[in-house]
């Protein structure tokens, strides 16, 4: 059985669709580069976690709000959690 | 002597005519807007007809990540926040941060943003209600995406008054020019015409109930029977008229005075006190009535709130002595969008030397007041706009037309001022 996973794309996908972030902004954005610098602030990145949270069924605490300040941060904090879910 | 405060720009967003020009050839020409509103299914309800702003597309003139936080009226907010700047010729980026304000009136906030996210509270719980419930819904939202965009970080602020927070708005401008704020961008919007907004609106008692376009908003009519809510309104670009002036900049005209009462309870016996915000302002403008070539009424269409404006005009005019117009019959009534477009209205008819038509109505007899139901040419300097909001405000603004000889030859609007 395959656990589920978060994608860059996954994620991309929701900043579009929670935070209204246009294709180029998207097509830009790198792993390693912080939100802050892709122009994405506190409250996009709020209602980002809130629907990662209601679409893989997860509670992210403060922490992920505070310590995952790039895509690929949060990316691994959501699969840690979803493995941790699944196993 | 304070500094005079002139408007040299102009941002509009109405049923019918989206940017100035739009909406004052429509204005002038008597063009009404009022149909059936279509953005909600308002069968179920006992009003049904609305203004609508039929023409706008936000995705248009506004990037994803506004659009993602906005209700429907900041989107409107900012586009004609845009339009007054850019008509003014002015670049905000390139100006002092705080020496920008921005000052705007609001009666409901992002309500059809905020019933969206209600609803999901309810039907699905709290986990998806948007991030941006946080400010999205909120009165002041429109003054703080604005300052946001633009970077205009001077003195800002939110007035709520119903109706006469449009007028209330731009004299808080004005007093903050007086007190050395160079530029504010200033005006009101409304735009509530939703299933929440509706109720709210119908819970007055004031709304039409008519299904005829033409009959449902007869101000000053003996069949005058309450209003059509309408969306939208106007952004000014207020500023110093020295500064205006040294950087030859086109000036609309000034907002010359401004007066505004709260009435007394109406179980007080005491009189409404239309009159006297109508005599301050005229004070204030150092006016006499007889100077006062046109008034733009608040228009209520409530027979007893009609008689009332009605008396203050006589009392302070005299009987039929002043044309008085109510352009907003094209449109419904705005809430806080609506006297800032007044005042648009009025300095346009200054500029044109016409008086935009009162539509639809046809005069009682028991008001002894010119109102003028076919557009009228006519020689104008200075205008008179009246607003009341619900509760008991009133609030009158005087504008006058621009001193002759005024500097027309554009400078460059990018050059900075210190």
């Amino acid at each position: 059985m395959t656990r589920p996973t978060f994608t860059f794309d996954d994620l991309k996908e929701i900043l579009r669709e929670g935070a209204g972030a246009d294709p180029e902004t998207l097509a830009e954005t790198t792993l390693d580069a912080t939100f802050g610098d892709l122009g994405f602030e506190s409250l996009a990145l709020l209602e980002t976690l809130g629907r990662i949270e209601r679409q893989y069924d997860l509670a992210l605490d403060d922490a992920a709000f505070t310590g995952a300040t790039t895509p690929r941060a949060l990316i691994a904090l959501v699969n840690e959690q979803l493995n941790g879910a699944a196993a | 002597m304070s500094p005079a405060t002139v408007v040299t720009g102009i941002g509009i967003t109405a049923p019918n005519g989206l940017g100035a020009r739009h909406y004052w050839d429509a204005t002038r020409t008597g063009r009404s807007a009022i149909a059936p509103a279509t953005r909600f299914d308002p069968t179920g309800y006992p009003a049904q007809l609305a203004g609508e702003i039929t023409d706008f597309t936000a995705e248009d003139h506004l990037p994803g990540p506004l659009l993602a936080q906005t209700d429907r009226v900041t989107r409107l907010a900012l586009l004609a926040a845009d339009w007054a700047l850019a008509d003014a010729g002015i670049t905000p980026s390139t100006l002092d941060a705080y020496a920008m304000g921005v000052v705007t009136a609001s009666s409901s906030g992002g309500f059809e943003f905020g019933q969206n996210e209600l609803r999901a509270l309810w039907s699905k719980g709290s986990r998806h209600v948007s991030a941006y419930q946080a400010f999205a819904w909120f009165y002041a939202v429109n003054t703080g995406q604005i300052s946001i965009r633009h970077g205009m970080k001077g003195p800002s602020g939110v007035v709520v008054s119903d109706q006469a927070g449009g007028l209330d708005a731009l004299a808080q401008a004005r007093r903050h020019i007086r007190k050395g704020t160079p530029l504010v961008l200033s005006g009101g919007l409304d735009a509530s015409l939703c299933p929440w907004g509706w109720v709210a609106q119908l819970a007055s008692e004031r709304l039409s109930t008519s299904r005829d376009p033409h009959r449902a908003y007869l101000p000053f009519d003996a069949a005058a029977h309450g209003h059509v809510p309408g969306e939208g309104g106007a952004l000014l670009l207020l500023e110093d008229a020295d500064a205006a002036r040294d950087r030859g900049a086109h000036v609309y005209g000034e907002i010359a005075g401004y007066g505004a009462t709260f009435d007394p309870a109406p179980t007080s016996g005491r009189p409404p006190t239309l009159r006297r915000a109508i005599e301050l302002a005229l004070d204030d403008a150092r006016t006499a009535p007889a100077d006062i070539d046109v008034v733009f009424a608040d228009a209520a269409a409530l027979p007893e709130l009609d008689r009332i404006e009605t008396r203050a005009l006589t009392d302070v005019f005299g009987a039929h002595a002043v044309p008085v117009t109510a352009p907003k019959t094209m449109i419904g009534r705005l809430n806080s969008g609506a006297a800032p477009l007044d005042v648009a209205a009025a300095l346009l008819a200054l500029r044109d030397g016409l008086i935009p038509p009162t539509v639809n109505v046809t005069p009682d007899p028991s008001h002894p007041i010119d109102l003028v139901t076919e557009a009228r040419p006519a020689a104008l300097r200075t205008a008179l706009v009246l607003a009341r909001g619900h509760g008991g405000f009133n609030s009158a603004l005087v504008v006058r037309a621009a001193d002759p000889g005024r500097h027309d030859a554009p400078a460059d609007p990018r050059e900075g001022r210190t």
